[in-house]
Protein backbone atom coordinates (compact mmCIF):
# COMPACT_ATOMS: atom_id res chain seq x y z
CA UNK A 1 0.00 0.00 0.00
CA UNK A 2 1.29 3.40 -0.87
CA UNK A 3 1.00 5.83 1.99
CA UNK A 4 -0.13 9.24 0.84
CA UNK A 5 0.79 11.42 3.78
CA UNK A 6 2.21 14.79 2.92
CA UNK A 7 5.39 13.85 4.73
CA UNK A 8 5.86 10.71 2.63
CA UNK A 9 5.36 12.63 -0.57
CA UNK A 10 7.93 15.16 0.52
CA UNK A 11 10.48 12.49 1.44
CA UNK A 12 9.95 10.65 -1.83
CA UNK A 13 10.28 13.86 -3.77
CA UNK A 14 13.48 14.76 -1.98
CA UNK A 15 14.83 11.27 -2.56
CA UNK A 16 14.12 11.51 -6.27
CA UNK A 17 15.67 14.96 -6.35
CA UNK A 18 18.76 13.63 -4.62
CA UNK A 19 19.22 10.93 -7.21
CA UNK A 20 18.68 13.33 -10.05
CA UNK A 21 21.33 15.60 -8.55
CA UNK A 22 23.84 12.78 -8.04
CA UNK A 23 23.23 11.37 -11.53
CA UNK A 24 23.54 14.76 -13.18
CA UNK A 25 26.72 15.51 -11.25
CA UNK A 26 28.32 12.24 -12.34
CA UNK A 27 27.37 12.81 -15.97
CA UNK A 28 28.67 16.37 -15.81
CA UNK A 29 31.97 15.20 -14.33
CA UNK A 30 32.36 12.57 -17.04
CA UNK A 31 31.53 15.15 -19.67
CA UNK A 32 34.18 17.41 -18.18
CA UNK A 33 36.74 14.60 -18.18
CA UNK A 34 36.08 13.40 -21.73
CA UNK A 35 35.22 16.55 -23.65
CA UNK A 36 38.80 17.27 -24.74
CA UNK A 37 39.28 13.76 -26.09
CA UNK A 38 35.91 13.89 -27.86
CA UNK A 39 36.65 17.23 -29.52
CA UNK A 40 40.03 15.84 -30.58
CA UNK A 41 38.39 12.71 -32.01
CA UNK A 42 35.86 14.74 -33.95
CA UNK A 43 38.64 16.90 -35.32
CA UNK A 44 40.69 13.84 -36.29
CA UNK A 45 37.77 12.30 -38.19
CA UNK A 46 37.01 15.64 -39.85
CA UNK A 47 40.63 16.06 -40.95
CA UNK A 48 40.70 12.48 -42.24
CA UNK A 49 37.61 13.22 -44.34
CA UNK A 50 38.96 16.54 -45.61
CA UNK A 51 42.39 15.14 -46.50
CA UNK A 52 40.65 12.35 -48.40
CA UNK A 53 39.36 15.06 -50.73
CA UNK A 54 42.35 17.38 -50.88
CA UNK A 55 45.92 16.16 -51.27
CA UNK A 56 47.92 17.36 -48.28
CA UNK A 57 50.52 19.10 -50.40
CA UNK A 58 47.90 21.34 -51.95
CA UNK A 59 47.28 23.25 -48.73
CA UNK A 60 49.20 24.48 -45.72
CA UNK A 61 46.57 26.12 -43.54
CA UNK A 62 44.64 24.62 -40.65
CA UNK A 63 41.66 23.69 -42.79
CA UNK A 64 39.57 22.39 -39.90
CA UNK A 65 39.79 25.82 -38.26
CA UNK A 66 39.45 27.98 -41.38
CA UNK A 67 35.69 27.66 -41.54
CA UNK A 68 32.87 29.69 -42.89
CA UNK A 69 29.30 29.60 -41.65
CA UNK A 70 26.88 29.37 -44.58
CA UNK A 71 23.18 30.19 -44.23
CA UNK A 72 20.61 27.52 -45.18
CA UNK A 73 20.49 27.09 -48.94
CA UNK A 74 18.36 25.06 -51.31
CA UNK A 75 21.35 24.52 -53.59
CA UNK A 76 23.34 22.99 -50.74
CA UNK A 77 20.23 21.15 -49.58
CA UNK A 78 20.73 22.53 -46.09
CA UNK A 79 17.92 23.58 -43.81
CA UNK A 80 20.21 24.90 -41.14
CA UNK A 81 23.42 26.86 -41.22
CA UNK A 82 26.28 24.68 -42.47
CA UNK A 83 30.04 24.87 -42.31
CA UNK A 84 32.42 25.15 -45.22
CA UNK A 85 36.17 24.53 -44.84
CA UNK A 86 38.66 26.64 -46.75
CA UNK A 87 41.99 25.34 -47.98
CA UNK A 88 44.79 27.80 -48.70
CA UNK A 89 48.38 27.52 -49.80
CA UNK A 90 50.64 30.34 -48.63
CA UNK A 91 47.56 32.42 -47.98
CA UNK A 92 46.10 31.94 -51.46
CA UNK A 93 42.71 30.23 -51.76
CA UNK A 94 42.98 26.70 -53.11
CA UNK A 95 39.68 24.98 -52.50
CA UNK A 96 36.57 24.94 -50.37
CA UNK A 97 34.83 21.92 -48.91
CA UNK A 98 31.06 22.13 -48.48
CA UNK A 99 28.77 20.13 -46.25
CA UNK A 100 26.00 19.40 -48.76
CA UNK A 101 22.85 17.36 -48.42
CA UNK A 102 21.08 15.34 -51.07
CA UNK A 103 17.55 15.62 -49.67
CA UNK A 104 16.00 13.01 -51.95
CA UNK A 105 17.89 9.79 -51.34
CA UNK A 106 16.04 6.48 -51.40
CA UNK A 107 15.98 6.42 -47.61
CA UNK A 108 16.06 10.08 -46.69
CA UNK A 109 18.93 12.50 -46.70
CA UNK A 110 22.44 11.75 -47.88
CA UNK A 111 25.10 13.91 -46.25
CA UNK A 112 28.06 14.77 -48.45
CA UNK A 113 31.38 16.52 -48.28
CA UNK A 114 32.01 18.23 -51.60
CA UNK A 115 35.44 19.68 -52.31
CA UNK A 116 35.62 22.38 -54.98
CA UNK A 117 38.85 23.95 -56.28
CA UNK A 118 38.85 27.72 -56.86
CA UNK A 119 38.53 27.15 -60.61
CA UNK A 120 35.17 25.43 -60.07
CA UNK A 121 36.37 21.87 -60.67
CA UNK A 122 35.68 19.13 -58.16
CA UNK A 123 38.43 17.99 -55.84
CA UNK A 124 36.21 15.11 -54.84
CA UNK A 125 33.06 14.01 -53.11
CA UNK A 126 32.56 11.74 -50.11
CA UNK A 127 29.44 10.46 -48.42
CA UNK A 128 29.48 11.24 -44.73
CA UNK A 129 26.20 9.71 -43.63
CA UNK A 130 23.30 7.99 -45.35
CA UNK A 131 20.66 5.34 -44.85
CA UNK A 132 20.60 3.87 -48.36
CA UNK A 133 19.97 0.18 -48.95
CA UNK A 134 22.96 -1.99 -48.04
CA UNK A 135 24.30 -3.79 -51.08
CA UNK A 136 22.54 -1.51 -53.55
CA UNK A 137 22.48 2.21 -52.80
CA UNK A 138 25.41 2.08 -50.41
CA UNK A 139 27.75 1.77 -53.38
CA UNK A 140 28.04 5.54 -53.01
CA UNK A 141 30.31 4.86 -50.02
CA UNK A 142 33.98 4.82 -50.87
CA UNK A 143 34.36 1.65 -48.77
CA UNK A 144 31.92 -0.20 -51.00
CA UNK A 145 32.73 1.02 -54.49
CA UNK A 146 34.73 3.64 -56.31
CA UNK A 147 31.64 5.15 -57.91
CA UNK A 148 31.97 8.39 -55.95
CA UNK A 149 35.43 8.95 -57.46
CA UNK A 150 33.72 9.49 -60.81
CA UNK A 151 33.21 13.09 -59.73
CA UNK A 152 36.91 13.89 -59.39
CA UNK A 153 37.93 16.70 -61.73
CA UNK A 154 34.41 17.25 -63.05
CA UNK A 155 32.94 20.74 -63.27
CA UNK A 156 29.85 22.47 -64.64
CA UNK A 157 31.49 22.72 -68.07
CA UNK A 158 32.79 19.16 -67.97
CA UNK A 159 30.30 17.70 -68.64
CA UNK A 160 27.79 20.40 -69.56
CA UNK A 161 25.21 21.22 -66.94
CA UNK A 162 22.54 19.43 -68.96
CA UNK A 163 24.58 16.20 -68.81
CA UNK A 164 24.79 16.23 -65.02
CA UNK A 165 22.45 13.28 -64.75
CA UNK A 166 22.76 9.54 -64.47
CA UNK A 167 22.91 7.60 -67.73
CA UNK A 168 19.36 6.35 -67.45
CA UNK A 169 18.20 9.97 -67.52
CA UNK A 170 20.36 10.71 -70.54
CA UNK A 171 23.35 12.10 -68.64
CA UNK A 172 27.04 11.36 -68.14
CA UNK A 173 27.15 9.57 -64.81
CA UNK A 174 26.90 5.85 -64.16
CA UNK A 175 24.14 4.61 -61.99
CA UNK A 176 24.83 1.83 -59.54
CA UNK A 177 23.52 -1.56 -60.56
CA UNK A 178 20.12 -2.00 -59.01
CA UNK A 179 19.97 1.53 -57.68
CA UNK A 180 19.11 4.64 -59.66
CA UNK A 181 17.43 6.85 -57.12
CA UNK A 182 20.48 7.08 -54.86
CA UNK A 183 23.02 8.10 -57.55
CA UNK A 184 20.45 10.44 -59.10
CA UNK A 185 20.15 12.24 -55.77
CA UNK A 186 23.91 12.45 -55.28
CA UNK A 187 24.58 13.70 -58.82
CA UNK A 188 21.95 16.42 -58.44
CA UNK A 189 23.33 17.45 -55.04
CA UNK A 190 26.90 17.71 -56.36
CA UNK A 191 25.75 19.71 -59.37
CA UNK A 192 23.81 22.08 -57.12
CA UNK A 193 26.82 22.49 -54.87
CA UNK A 194 28.91 23.53 -57.87
CA UNK A 195 26.20 26.01 -58.84
CA UNK A 196 26.24 27.36 -55.31
CA UNK A 197 29.99 27.78 -55.51
CA UNK A 198 29.75 29.67 -58.83
CA UNK A 199 27.12 32.02 -57.42
CA UNK A 200 28.95 32.64 -54.16
CA UNK A 201 32.65 32.30 -55.00
CA UNK A 202 33.39 35.93 -54.14
CA UNK A 203 31.85 35.69 -50.71
CA UNK A 204 33.51 32.38 -49.82
CA UNK A 205 37.11 33.59 -49.86
CA UNK A 206 36.42 37.07 -48.51
CA UNK B 1 17.21 -18.79 -2.46
CA UNK B 2 19.27 -17.99 -5.53
CA UNK B 3 22.68 -19.51 -5.67
CA UNK B 4 25.44 -18.45 -8.00
CA UNK B 5 25.26 -21.43 -10.32
CA UNK B 6 21.61 -20.82 -10.91
CA UNK B 7 22.27 -17.14 -11.66
CA UNK B 8 24.96 -18.08 -14.15
CA UNK B 9 22.82 -20.70 -15.87
CA UNK B 10 19.81 -18.42 -16.02
CA UNK B 11 21.74 -15.51 -17.46
CA UNK B 12 23.62 -17.43 -20.10
CA UNK B 13 21.00 -19.94 -21.09
CA UNK B 14 17.83 -20.74 -19.15
CA UNK B 15 16.47 -17.22 -18.98
CA UNK B 16 18.60 -15.64 -21.71
CA UNK B 17 17.62 -12.02 -22.31
CA UNK B 18 17.50 -12.30 -26.08
CA UNK B 19 16.47 -15.91 -26.66
CA UNK B 20 14.00 -16.52 -23.83
CA UNK B 21 12.88 -13.18 -22.43
CA UNK B 22 13.01 -11.65 -25.92
CA UNK B 23 13.96 -8.24 -24.51
CA UNK B 24 16.04 -5.54 -26.11
CA UNK B 25 15.13 -6.70 -29.60
CA UNK B 26 15.31 -3.24 -31.17
CA UNK B 27 19.08 -2.83 -30.80
CA UNK B 28 19.59 -6.58 -31.14
CA UNK B 29 17.98 -6.72 -34.56
CA UNK B 30 19.25 -3.36 -35.75
CA UNK B 31 22.99 -3.52 -35.13
CA UNK B 32 23.84 -7.17 -35.67
CA UNK B 33 24.88 -6.88 -39.29
CA UNK B 34 28.46 -7.76 -38.30
CA UNK B 35 30.17 -9.46 -35.34
CA UNK B 36 32.01 -6.31 -34.33
CA UNK B 37 28.87 -4.17 -34.25
CA UNK B 38 27.13 -6.82 -32.18
CA UNK B 39 30.03 -7.17 -29.76
CA UNK B 40 30.36 -3.39 -29.42
CA UNK B 41 26.74 -2.95 -28.42
CA UNK B 42 26.86 -6.13 -26.34
CA UNK B 43 29.77 -4.89 -24.23
CA UNK B 44 28.11 -1.51 -23.69
CA UNK B 45 24.90 -3.25 -22.62
CA UNK B 46 26.82 -5.61 -20.35
CA UNK B 47 28.60 -2.78 -18.55
CA UNK B 48 25.29 -0.99 -18.15
CA UNK B 49 23.66 -4.08 -16.69
CA UNK B 50 26.44 -4.73 -14.18
CA UNK B 51 26.59 -1.11 -13.02
CA UNK B 52 22.84 -0.57 -12.83
CA UNK B 53 22.27 -3.87 -11.03
CA UNK B 54 25.04 -3.09 -8.55
CA UNK B 55 23.82 0.42 -7.82
CA UNK B 56 20.17 -0.63 -7.58
CA UNK B 57 21.10 -3.41 -5.18
CA UNK B 58 23.17 -1.03 -3.04
CA UNK B 59 20.30 1.39 -2.60
CA UNK B 60 17.56 -1.22 -2.36
CA UNK B 61 17.35 -0.81 1.43
CA UNK B 62 16.34 2.80 1.46
CA UNK B 63 14.82 3.57 -1.90
CA UNK B 64 11.14 4.31 -1.43
CA UNK B 65 8.74 2.04 -3.18
CA UNK B 66 6.71 4.84 -4.77
CA UNK B 67 9.67 6.38 -6.54
CA UNK B 68 11.78 3.30 -7.20
CA UNK B 69 11.08 3.08 -10.93
CA UNK B 70 11.99 6.72 -11.67
CA UNK B 71 15.10 6.25 -9.54
CA UNK B 72 16.07 3.13 -11.52
CA UNK B 73 15.52 4.98 -14.78
CA UNK B 74 17.69 7.84 -13.52
CA UNK B 75 20.47 5.43 -12.58
CA UNK B 76 20.33 3.62 -15.91
CA UNK B 77 20.20 6.86 -17.90
CA UNK B 78 23.21 8.25 -16.03
CA UNK B 79 25.21 5.06 -16.51
CA UNK B 80 24.41 4.92 -20.22
CA UNK B 81 25.28 8.57 -20.76
CA UNK B 82 28.61 8.05 -19.01
CA UNK B 83 29.32 5.00 -21.18
CA UNK B 84 28.38 6.94 -24.29
CA UNK B 85 30.79 9.74 -23.39
CA UNK B 86 33.52 7.22 -22.61
CA UNK B 87 32.98 5.50 -25.91
CA UNK B 88 33.13 8.79 -27.79
CA UNK B 89 36.41 9.54 -26.06
CA UNK B 90 38.01 6.11 -26.48
CA UNK B 91 36.40 4.33 -29.45
CA UNK B 92 35.14 7.17 -31.59
CA UNK B 93 35.03 5.19 -34.83
CA UNK B 94 32.98 2.45 -33.25
CA UNK B 95 30.74 5.12 -31.79
CA UNK B 96 30.17 6.45 -35.30
CA UNK B 97 29.03 2.99 -36.38
CA UNK B 98 26.78 2.20 -33.43
CA UNK B 99 25.43 5.74 -33.42
CA UNK B 100 22.05 6.10 -31.85
CA UNK B 101 21.93 2.61 -30.43
CA UNK B 102 24.09 3.52 -27.46
CA UNK B 103 21.64 6.04 -25.99
CA UNK B 104 18.90 3.55 -26.83
CA UNK B 105 20.36 1.12 -24.29
CA UNK B 106 18.38 3.18 -21.78
CA UNK B 107 15.20 1.85 -23.34
CA UNK B 108 16.38 -1.76 -23.32
CA UNK B 109 13.72 -3.36 -21.12
CA UNK B 110 16.17 -6.04 -20.07
CA UNK B 111 18.02 -3.52 -17.93
CA UNK B 112 15.11 -2.11 -15.95
CA UNK B 113 13.70 -5.62 -15.91
CA UNK B 114 16.76 -6.94 -14.07
CA UNK B 115 16.86 -3.89 -11.82
CA UNK B 116 13.26 -4.33 -10.74
CA UNK B 117 13.02 -8.11 -10.97
CA UNK B 118 16.33 -9.12 -9.44
CA UNK B 119 18.70 -6.43 -8.22
CA UNK B 120 16.16 -4.63 -6.03
CA UNK B 121 15.55 -7.86 -4.08
CA UNK B 122 19.04 -9.33 -3.80
CA UNK B 123 22.37 -8.44 -2.19
CA UNK B 124 25.08 -6.73 -4.18
CA UNK B 125 27.14 -9.83 -5.02
CA UNK B 126 24.38 -11.84 -6.68
CA UNK B 127 22.97 -8.68 -8.29
CA UNK B 128 26.28 -7.82 -9.94
CA UNK B 129 26.73 -11.45 -11.01
CA UNK B 130 23.23 -11.47 -12.43
CA UNK B 131 23.99 -8.32 -14.41
CA UNK B 132 27.22 -9.81 -15.69
CA UNK B 133 25.63 -13.08 -16.71
CA UNK B 134 22.53 -11.55 -18.28
CA UNK B 135 24.87 -9.18 -20.11
CA UNK B 136 27.05 -12.05 -21.32
CA UNK B 137 24.01 -13.96 -22.47
CA UNK B 138 22.86 -10.94 -24.46
CA UNK B 139 26.37 -10.28 -25.76
CA UNK B 140 26.69 -13.89 -26.86
CA UNK B 141 23.50 -13.75 -28.89
CA UNK B 142 24.49 -10.41 -30.42
CA UNK B 143 27.86 -11.82 -31.46
CA UNK B 144 26.38 -15.06 -32.76
CA UNK B 145 23.64 -13.33 -34.74
CA UNK B 146 26.16 -10.80 -36.02
CA UNK B 147 28.47 -13.61 -37.12
CA UNK B 148 25.67 -15.48 -38.81
CA UNK B 149 24.51 -12.45 -40.76
CA UNK B 150 28.03 -11.31 -41.59
CA UNK B 151 29.03 -14.71 -43.00
CA UNK B 152 25.87 -15.13 -45.02
CA UNK B 153 25.51 -11.49 -46.01
CA UNK B 154 29.09 -10.43 -46.74
CA UNK B 155 31.12 -13.63 -46.64
CA UNK B 156 33.44 -12.16 -44.00
CA UNK B 157 33.98 -12.41 -40.26
CA UNK B 158 35.33 -9.74 -37.90
CA UNK B 159 35.27 -7.04 -40.57
CA UNK B 160 36.07 -3.61 -39.10
CA UNK B 161 37.66 -5.16 -36.02
CA UNK B 162 40.05 -2.19 -36.02
CA UNK B 163 37.17 0.03 -34.92
CA UNK B 164 37.35 -1.66 -31.56
CA UNK B 165 40.84 -3.09 -31.24
CA UNK B 166 42.95 -0.57 -33.12
CA UNK B 167 44.75 -0.73 -36.45
CA UNK B 168 46.56 -3.94 -35.56
CA UNK B 169 43.27 -5.81 -35.66
CA UNK B 170 42.72 -5.12 -39.36
CA UNK B 171 44.27 -8.48 -40.17
CA UNK B 172 41.65 -10.20 -38.01
CA UNK B 173 39.14 -9.97 -40.81
CA UNK B 174 38.49 -13.33 -42.36
CA UNK B 175 37.34 -13.47 -45.96
CA UNK B 176 35.74 -16.85 -46.40
CA UNK B 177 35.63 -16.61 -50.15
CA UNK B 178 37.01 -13.70 -52.16
CA UNK B 179 34.40 -14.07 -54.91
CA UNK B 180 31.43 -14.36 -52.57
CA UNK B 181 28.75 -12.15 -54.10
CA UNK B 182 27.05 -11.44 -50.77
CA UNK B 183 23.49 -12.23 -49.81
CA UNK B 184 21.70 -8.98 -49.22
CA UNK B 185 18.71 -10.37 -47.36
CA UNK B 186 20.85 -11.45 -44.43
CA UNK B 187 22.06 -7.89 -43.86
CA UNK B 188 18.66 -6.26 -44.27
CA UNK B 189 16.18 -6.25 -41.35
CA UNK B 190 14.39 -9.45 -42.43
CA UNK B 191 17.70 -11.28 -42.11
CA UNK B 192 17.84 -10.22 -38.48
CA UNK B 193 14.42 -11.71 -37.80
CA UNK B 194 15.21 -14.94 -39.64
CA UNK B 195 18.56 -15.22 -37.87
CA UNK B 196 17.07 -14.65 -34.42
CA UNK B 197 14.29 -17.12 -35.16
CA UNK B 198 16.85 -19.74 -36.15
CA UNK B 199 18.83 -19.13 -32.94
CA UNK B 200 15.71 -19.40 -30.78
CA UNK B 201 14.72 -22.56 -32.64
CA UNK B 202 18.19 -24.02 -32.15
CA UNK B 203 18.11 -23.25 -28.43
CA UNK B 204 14.71 -24.85 -27.98
CA UNK B 205 15.82 -27.87 -29.98
CA UNK B 206 18.88 -28.26 -27.76
CA UNK B 207 16.74 -27.90 -24.63
CA UNK B 208 14.22 -30.49 -25.72
CA UNK B 209 16.57 -33.02 -27.23
CA UNK B 210 17.73 -35.13 -24.28
CA UNK B 211 14.86 -37.21 -22.93
CA UNK B 212 16.04 -37.75 -19.39
CA UNK B 213 17.57 -34.49 -18.35
CA UNK B 214 18.00 -32.65 -15.13
CA UNK B 215 14.97 -30.86 -13.83
CA UNK B 216 14.86 -27.45 -15.51
CA UNK B 217 15.31 -24.74 -12.97
CA UNK B 218 12.29 -22.54 -12.47
CA UNK B 219 12.99 -19.36 -14.34
CA UNK B 220 13.47 -16.34 -12.14
CA UNK B 221 10.85 -13.64 -12.06
CA UNK B 222 10.33 -12.59 -15.65
CA UNK B 223 11.57 -9.09 -16.39
CA UNK B 224 8.96 -6.61 -17.45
Amino acid sequence: MIAVGRRQILISGLFLWLFAAVGTTLVALTEFGTSDAIVENERRVLLRNLYALLPRDRLDNDIAADTLELPPSTLLGTEEASKAYRARLQGKPVAVVFNSVAPDGYNGRIYLLVGVYVDGSLAGVRVVRHAETPGLGDGIEIRKSSWIKGFDGKSLTNPDTSDWRVRRDGGEFDQLSGATITPRAVVAAVRNTLLYYLQNADMIFD
Amino acid sequence: MTNNNEIIRNGLWGNNVALVQLLGLCPLLAVTSTVINGVGLGIATLITLVLSNTIVSLIRGFVRKEVRLPVFVLIIASVVTIIELGMKALFYDLYLVLGIFIPLIVTNCAIIGRAEGFASRNPVGPAALDGLMMGMGFLGVLALLGGLREIVGFGTLFANAHLMFGAAAKSLTIHLNQDYPGFLLAVLPPGAFFGLALLIGAKNWLDLRPQEKTETAEPLAEGA
